[in-house]
């Protein structure tokens, strides 16, 4: 697929967030670029929350047997799995804000040097609500944001302060863009790695944030 | 003591008031309680404020209850889904009180379970948290939320016995045992009702304690987003 934007495509992105994941973890997956994330699990033992109230959510169905009574937090059509458990919102959220989910892995407009994340609303547009991400940036044990490191204009879209209103402070631990994984460290991001055909320099050039040694 | 009604509407007879506060199950048109909604809707209770995680669609779920203009102000995590919703609240007809989705959930667990309020980190350092309170617990910062304690709960299960035991299925549980909870009164939409004692008392996810009113009936039971795989993918 020809493209303008370089370094990693919209899988690679997803396959290097599936890097993230270790064998066992209890993992949530937002909406997007995240949700291809499970396509590169290969044989890790990963169980999927779905935060309208499920753990184990399998693929989405063959057609003809899809379920009202069985949907995903993008109120998709799924399926469930051998290891798939149920229960109410309220525990669904007592799981997440108790920190017993080990990751999410979100979608981001804007990210900040010190971790800020904003992802739910722009000002003056249509105003949709956070859903559950307030929650989950606020509870899980690591939160992982996946994002093009630039807008169409070319700005950097992680920043020395976001712009947007915040969906959690503080909150982000890594960032995987098309360019490369930064780390939220003390004094501003650090560079990890870069994507296939990117410099540092060109990362740093990229990034209007802090990047420390 | 009776709890099982006829229809709907007998459900419901003298429950409704102008300017009530309804806490509703459901996520998305999932678990929805489609048939006390339509009643409602029937029935013309005004200057509603629901407390609801989304608001339906335009002509199913509570978007019916937009379309009159039967609703004051929603209380929701997501409001996406809905035209109707955003004519009106952008025309300043509807109020909206934005809730993070487990902020929901747990006011109404906490509501039902006699908690007026309870500290949270969600929403900290955002929009959210303008207005409340901030507490510093063992140096995080916490906000606090207020427990619902809503006039009515409408909620769908999938059986009940005769007592209001309740079962739900798969997802369709979502927001309905905490949203049954923090009613005054909780009115309750079943597939079946079942006679007492034919449902496993080890695997009743809701006690009849919380269920006050019990309906039987049809559900359309529509799908918001159909996603299927082909069989030649597996």
């Amino acid at each position: 697929m020809p493209s303008d934007i370089k370094g990693w495509d919209r899988n690679r992105m997803a396959a290097r967030a599936a890097q993230e994941l270790e064998d066992g973890m209890y993992v949530n997956l937002g909406i997007g670029i995240p949700t291809l994330v499970a396509n590169y699990v290969g044989d890790k033992d990963i169980t999927l929350q779905s935060e309208n109230g499920m753990l184990g959510m399998g693929p989405f169905p063959f057609e003809g047997d899809e379920d009202p009574d069985l949907i995903n937090a993008g109120k998709q059509t799924i399926t469930e799995l051998k290891r798939t458990a149920y229960f109410d919102s309220a525990m669904s959220f007592g799981m997440i804000r108790g920190g017993k989910i080990a990751a999410a892995i979100l979608g981001a407009m804007e990210v900040s040097e010190t971790g800020d994340l904003a992802n739910w609303m722009i000002p003056g547009k249509l105003v949709k609500g956070m859903g559950g991400a307030m929650d989950l940036v606020a509870g899980v044990q690591k939160v992982v944001v996946v994002m093009d490191h630039q807008n169409k204009a070319g700005e950097s879209k992680l920043l020395k302060a976001c712009t947007l209103p915040l969906t959690g402070k503080a909150v982000v631990n890594r960032i995987i863009t098309n360019l490369g994984v930064l780390d939220v460290v003390d004094g501003g991001l650090r560079i990890v790695e870069c994507a296939d055909g990117v410099t540092e320099q060109e990362i740093r050039d990229a990034t209007e944030a802090t990047i420390v040694a | 003591m009776k709890k099982v009604y006829g229809s709907a509407a007998e459900a419901l007879d003298g429950l409704l008031f102008d300017g009530m506060l309804i806490a509703a199950g459901g996520f998305g048109l999932c678990g929805i309680p489609e048939l006390l909604i339509a009643a409602i809707r029937d029935a013309g209770t005004k200057d509603l404020t629901v407390a609801s995680n989304n608001a339906g669609v335009d002509d199913f779920g509570l978007g019916v209850l937009l379309q009159t203009k039967q609703v004051k102000k929603m209380m929701s995590s997501y409001v996406g889904e809905n035209k109707e919703f955003m004519r009106q609240y952008l025309g300043g007809e509807l109020e909206l009180e934005f809730n993070p989705q487990g902020t929901l959930a747990e006011r109404m667990r906490a509501g039902g379970s006699g908690i007026p309020g309870f500290y949270t980190k969600t929403g900290v350092g955002t929009q959210i948290a303008e207005g409340k309170e901030v507490k510093v617990f063992d140096g995080e910062e916490y906000i606090l939320e207020r427990g619902i304690f809503a006039d009515l709960s409408i909620v769908k299960a999938w059986k009940a016995d005769e007592t209001g035991n309740l079962v739900f299925r798969k997802t369709a549980r979502n927001f309905n045992p905490p949203a049954a909870m923090c009613g005054k009164t909780c009115v309750v939409e079943v597939e079946e009702i079942v006679p007492t004692g034919s449902l496993d008392p080890d695997h009743i996810h809701l006690p009849g304690v919380y269920v006050h009113r019990l309906i039987q009936g049809e559900h359309e039971k529509r799908i918001e987003q159909r996603t299927v795989r082909t069989r030649e993918d597996a």
